[in-house]
């Protein structure tokens, strides 16, 4: 059964994600990040950042909620059981603090297949409050047994 | 510019970071559903894997998170709590604007985990 490729271009509505100081400092401690500018406002601050920063890949955080009902949606039709995380990208822009409200939205960008295995890939673009991007994500998923 | 970075994630790390973000699959945190589904045991977040790498680049850079522009990984192989994982990496490219790119794979027990990453950086001078 050839794969359906109908979803390409799909995109879902945004998904919005309020940063705070302490869901930082839960992230950075679990990836064992030590640098203050993570957890303390006024070290943050005097290294130029408006709030506590969060660790550049906290931007799974924030736009996972955008990622994930994109790849339950009926109308992709991924495959879980014999999906794995094949790849990932994210490209920085302006630096993620607390206090920020980050919005993702996240598009199909591709369905195709090679050797038998289905590649799903999705882009998300998350802004802040200001309307800077802040990080463009590029997920991209590998079912085996597609044909 | 050298990038490496040893760690050893405790038995309990793949319970914090799915706290952390949100990623509860029980290939992660349950050792008996992930030998259920074939696995030896629990298996690492590779989003986990990958925050290793991108902490290992922001260090050689300086410690400046700002300094990483762009990280692109492939995820192959697992990787498993209680073992140590290293993450090397070396400049492939000095680019006229400064930026450096950095070609980084991380290693598991003789294994890699992440390959043929690329990291953009732009170092703090």
């Amino acid at each position: 059964m050839p794969l359906n490729t109908d979803a390409i271009g799909k995109s879902f509505p945004p998904f919005e994600y309020e940063v705070g100081k302490e869901k930082i400092g839960e992230y950075a401690r679990a990836v064992g990040e030590e640098n203050a500018v993570y957890f303390d406002r006024e070290a943050a601050r005097a290294a130029g950042f408006r709030d506590v920063a969060a660790p550049p890949m906290f931007a799974v955080v924030y736009s996972s909620g955008s990622v994930a009902p994109a790849l339950f949606d009926p109308d992709v039709g991924l495959n879980f059981a014999m999906m794995v995380h094949g790849g990932q990208e994210f490209v920085w822009g302006e630096p993620v603090c607390s206090g920020d409200l980050i919005s993702t939205v996240t598009t199909v960008k591709d369905i195709s297949e090679r050797g038998g295995m289905g590649f799903y890939v999705f882009e998300s673009v998350s802004t802040n409050q200001d309307g800077q991007e802040v990080v463009r994500g590029t997920w991209t998923n590998i079912v085996r047994g597609v044909s | 510019m050298k990038v490496e970075l040893k760690v050893t994630p405790d038995r309990f790390l793949p319970h914090r970071y799915a706290g952390a973000s949100g990623d509860f699959n029980p290939i992660h945190i349950d050792v008996d559903f992930a030998k259920q589904v074939g696995l030896p045991s629990n298996i690492l977040h590779g989003l986990y894997t990958m925050a290793q790498v991108a902490r290992a680049n922001v260090d050689a850079a300086g410690g400046d998170p700002r300094s990483l522009k762009r990280l692109k990984v492939q995820f192959r192989g697992m990787g498993f709590p209680e073992q140590e994982i290293t993450v090397t990496g070396a400049v492939t490219e000095e680019r006229d604007d400064g930026r450096v790119l950095v070609a980084t794979e991380a290693e598991q027990g003789g294994k890699k985990i992440i390959k043929n990453a690329e990291a953009e950086l732009e170092p703090s001078r």
